[in-house]
Parts: structure tokens; sequence; C-alpha cells
């Protein structure tokens, strides 16, 4: 059975045997060449068969790319905006206005920090009040210049703290959900890496909802579920299991619209060819919804969340 | 439901009723025995400690509307549990037992009713029914109240007594806020007021969206609200929480509300609201 700790080795071995070649010129290319099959073999077997809890594992990857260094790859000319105009700015939930595909959009995304430091004041991207605030605003610019609205997601949830209940936290989110489905331009949200409760909902209100192959999406994280309704932090795994919280479980439950691929082994294997993939399928997205007449793009967004769900209730037995 | 006394704000979590009408409720604050007929005409508030009963939403409705005048307008649907979702019980047993015991279908109760001759529509959540979760069916009975408000221009009186979205439906119940959140715009679009009524407790995904856009919120005395619930915000980051913390008091005092009121004077108040807003709605 391959674990990750194998695969770790072996990558060490094939990257110490490819600097031999390289750098020594010492001729181990046929042994070098059977080291890569078998890693990708492994890779193979390993990712391909993953349960929900090894993408939780995988969604919170310490290497996996974070928001800020995502968006700079899939944008161009990223432009920060900052502020809530109300009194603070919030490094977890960040936005402005960015070129993507040769034409101008808003973007907003979740930063859970690169450095010690900036994952600290990030909160390991739980956003504040102040946070969501600043999302609303961007919104709003959105809407003013009729820019396309493009949102990136990966938050445990929005934080749980005594200053953010102070400021309003529930108040900010459903702010945000209302602005967000309020819009007239075309809203695009891509899920990246943990999508987490009312803290992801607040961005991912939108026209397509997308998702990153070993992303989450979930109404509680695992081991919430697991304190709550199992009383055993252990059962997480389960939970995990029972919460459908995939990719592949929400795109069959119609909740999102599309699987974005991620490299064998996670995102963090490959950024660039990540960010390519994000790129272009939000491109794609963003086209097809600017080909339909506003009436028609409101009606399909207002009747997808007002009919959200509606495959799982049934007349009542009587 | 574990017991807790607050001298400040007299709300307690009192030993929730199940099953058959007992002659006689035990306050679990203070150990009273009360009798039912009594706490009833009390508006189910120990006479003896102050502490404030949970309230089923039949009862709520009672309290609030005038004798007579309430209207149904529960849909008939229930959840047919899309994520076959179980963890130590399966969540199918979880919504028999609460059906079966409630006698509801889920957790929230609509229909139309007169407030002082004010006609509204109503939709008041029930504690007592996996904790007042919203669920698909609970954001369905929303939306559908809503849309109804706005077609019938009468206000919306929502009260909440909800611990957050509902867990066994997973992302489904999180698309709910998404669900209630647009279904709301129709009463803006319409002129119609939205009047949200916070008691115990108002918190989580119900929080974080629906109950959290009304046009005048008000908070029953003692009501918890927040998103996150004290014993997250404590286990995630450590704080000590202020006394009095997500309170009605201290909701008011952070500007999160219009009003505390004490539940006695919930129906009054709501009066006073219609009557202001008399007209607003006629306009056409």
């Amino acid at each position: 059975m391959a674990d990750e700790r194998t695969i770790r080795a072996l990558e060490e071995k094939v990257a110490e045997l490819r600097r031999l070649v390289e750098e020594d010129g010492v001729d181990l290319r046929e042994e070098l060449a059977l080291l890569e099959r078998r890693l990708q073999a492994l890779r193979r077997e390993l990712y391909e068969s993953l349960s929900d809890w090894d993408r939780v594992r995988l969604a919170r990857h310490p290497g996996r790319p974070r928001g800020l260094e995502l968006v700079k790859r899939v944008c161009e000319d990223f432009y920060e905006l900052r502020g809530d105009r109300m009194g603070g700015d919030d490094p977890a939930l960040r936005g402005g206005l960015a070129r993507l595909g040769g034409r101008p959009v808003a973007v907003l995304f979740h930063h859970r920090g690169c450095s010690p430091e900036e994952q600290r004041a990030c909160r390991g991207g739980m956003a504040l009040p102040a946070g969501y605030r600043k999302a609303a605003r961007i919104m709003h610019i959105a809407e003013r210049l009729r820019l396309p609205l493009v949102t990136f997601i990966d938050t445990p949830g929005a934080y749980p703290g005594v200053e953010a209940e102070a400021a309003n936290i529930a108040g900010a989110i459903a702010e945000c959900i209302a602005t967000m489905l309020s819009l007239s331009v075309p809203t695009v949200a891509a899920i990246l890496g943990e999508g987490g409760s009312g803290g992801a909902i607040a961005l991912a209100a939108a026209d397509r909802v997308l998702m990153l192959e070993n992303a989450t999406y979930t109404v509680i994280s695992p081991e919430g579920a697991a304190a709550i309704l199992w009383k055993d932090a252990a059962a997480a795994p389960q939970a995990a299991e029972a919460l459908a919280l995939s990719a592949p479980r929400l795109l069959e439950l119609g909740v999102i619209d599309e699987v974005i691929p991620e490299p064998l082994g996670g995102a963090h294997v490959d950024p660039d060819a990540t960010a390519q993939a994000i790129r272009d399928a939000v491109i794609r997205h963003v086209s097809e919804l600017e080909g339909l007449a506003l009436d028609e793009r409101r009606k399909l967004r207002y009747s997808r969340y007002r009919n959200a769900g509606n495959c799982g209730v049934k007349a009542k037995a009587d | 439901m574990p017991i807790r006394r607050d001298d400040r704000d007299r709300y307690v979590e009192v030993e929730l009723r199940r099953g058959e009408e007992p002659l006689w409720l035990r306050c679990g604050s203070c150990g009273e025995l009360v009798f039912r007929r009594k706490l009833q005409e009390n508006n189910y508030i120990c006479p003896r400690c102050g502490a404030y009963f949970f309230l089923t939403a039949q009862e709520r409705i009672a309290a609030l509307v005038d004798e007579g005048t309430f209207q149904e307008l529960t849909l008939p649907l229930e959840s047919d549990d899309p994520l076959s979702f179980s963890d130590r019980k399966p969540y199918a047993d979880r919504l028999k037992e609460a059906r079966e015991s409630t006698g509801l279908s889920d957790a929230v109760v609509i229909g139309v009713g007169n407030i002082a001759g004010h006609r509204v529509m109503l939709a008041v959540m029930d504690f007592r029914f996996i904790g007042g979760s919203m669920g698909i069916v609970v954001g369905e009975q929303l939306a559908f109240a809503m849309e109804r408000a706005a077609e019938e221009r009468i206000p919306f009186v929502f009260v909440v007594a909800s611990g957050g979205a509902r867990v066994q439906e997973g992302v489904l119940s999180l698309l709910q806020m998404a669900k209630t959140v647009a279904a709301r715009q129709k009463l803006a679009q319409a002129g119609v007021p939205y009047i949200a009524v916070l008691t115990y407790p108002s918190t989580g995904g119900v929080m974080a969206s629906l109950a959290s856009l009304a046009d005048i919120t008000l908070a029953e005395q003692g009501a918890l609200i927040g998103f996150a619930g004290p014993r997250v915000i404590q286990q995630t980051t450590g704080e000590k929480l202020p006394p009095g913390f997500q309170r009605a008091r201290y909701a008011l005092e952070h500007g999160l509300v219009d009003g505390v009121v004490p539940r006695e004077g919930l129906r009054e108040e709501l009066v006073r609201v219609l009557q202001v807003l008399e007209g607003v709605t006629s306009g056409g």
C-alpha cells in the first residue's frame, strides 16, 4: 500500500539521482527512469483512491499554494485594494482589481499567509468582520465598474473570537451573501483549499462554483462534527465521509459545477500547473456567463439558490 | 440540556419538555414545581425565579397573535436525508424521533395571523427539533413564507430559535443560507417590512444569513446572539469571555439589535413596530 512517507522517500532518492546525473555526469539514467516510473505508479495508487479524509489533509497540506500565491499566478497585474472604510483591514480576506484573460475583473480571496508571521496575522485564513466588509465593498466596486467578480475560497471558517462577535461577524457574512446575490455582473467562485462553513459561503453565492479536486466544502469541520455528533474527536475521518465534503461528491449533488483537476499528488506538487488549470476554468465560465443576457443570468442565479438542496426533501407521508 | 443560572439576564436553559404534557413542570433553574396553566398564563416564565422556559413554536405563536387568527401554512415537506447521514445514530432515526416528540415536520412553523389586528406572515422556529437547526426543509419553509409575504404585501415576522445550519444535511444546509437571503430580497423588492425576533439561541448559519438581515431586529431578554458558540470561541482562541457575552444586552450594547424586550412585553413591542409602519405596504 502506497503511503505518503514512501513517496517522499522515493522523491528524495529520485532528486539525489538526478543531481548525480546532472551535476557529476554519472550515467544512472536507466536507474533514474525506473525509479521515476515507480514513483509515478505509487502516486497514482495513492492519489487515485483518496478517501475524503485524505482530501481534507491535502486541502490543509502546509505546502498547498496560498490564496495570494495562486491569485498572482491565475490573474495578471493584481492590484490590491485595502480596508473596509469602517476602521479596519484584514489580511486574511483580501481583494482588488486584476486582469484575467485580457480583461479587468474584481477578485476576492482568503489568504492563510505564507511566512509564520504572516500566518499568525492571517489567523490561518480565518477572516474577521473587517475582511467581510471589505469584501462587500469590493463587490460594490465590481457592480459599479461592471467587472465580473471572481472569488477564491480557502478558509477553515470565519474567526471565532470575542472581538469578531462584538463587531457582528454574523451580520458581516450575511451582508456579503446578500450583496453577492444581488450583483448584476457575472460571478464565479473557486474553492481552492478548505471551504469552511459560513466563512466560505460568504464568497461562494456565485453564478458558478468550481472546486479544485482535493478541496473541501463543508457546513462544519469534520473535527467539529465528530465532537458534536460522535462525541469523539477520533471520529473525524468518519465525519469527513458522512459530510460529503469532497469535490466529486458535491458535483454529484449538484452543489458545484466543475471539478478542476490537480496534479497527481496535489496542488503543492505543481502550483503553476494548478494555477493554469484554475485560470482556464475561470476564464471559460466567465465568458459563458457573459454570453447570457442579464435577465437570464439573474433568473438562473435566483433559481439555483432558491431551489438549492430540493433533491433532499420529499412530500410528507401521512 | 445543561442548566445554567444567569442572574444578569434571567434567561436560563431549562429542561426541554418532551412527549406528553404533564400537569406540573419543574423549573430547571430554581427547582420549583409550577402548575402548567399557571406557567402558561405567566408567558412560561417561572413565577418564583423569573427563569424563561423554552417555548415551542405553537406556544410562541399563541403568545404573539390575536386568539384564533393563526392559519398555518407550513408546507407538507420532510427531509429525505439526502446524504444518508449517520453518526452514532442514523439521521433518519433522529428525524423520526424529532417528528414524533414535537408533532412537527421540521424545525419551523409558518403561517399568517393578526397581531393586534395587523396581518403578518409569521415564521417561528422550534428549538426542540434538532436544536432548531436549518436544513433544506427549514430553508424551503422560510423562503416560501417570505415569497408569500411579498405577494400579499404583509410584514414578515421571523422568531429565531436556532443553533445554526443542520450538520446532517452537509453543504445542502449551508446553501439554505443563500436560499433564505435570496428570498429575503423578494421582500425588499415588494417594500415589505421584515422584523426579526431573536431568542435563545440565535447563532450559527441562521444568524449569519436571514436572521441578520431584518429591517427591525428585536432580542428577547436573555437571548444568546452570535455566530460561533461560546465553547468554540474558548476552545479555538483560549480567550476569556466577558460577562454577559453574546447575550441580548451585549448585542444591544454592540449595535447588533434595535431593542431588548422582556418576554411578557414582546407582543406589545411588535404592535408598536407594526403600528409605526402602518400603511408602508399599501403604497403599491
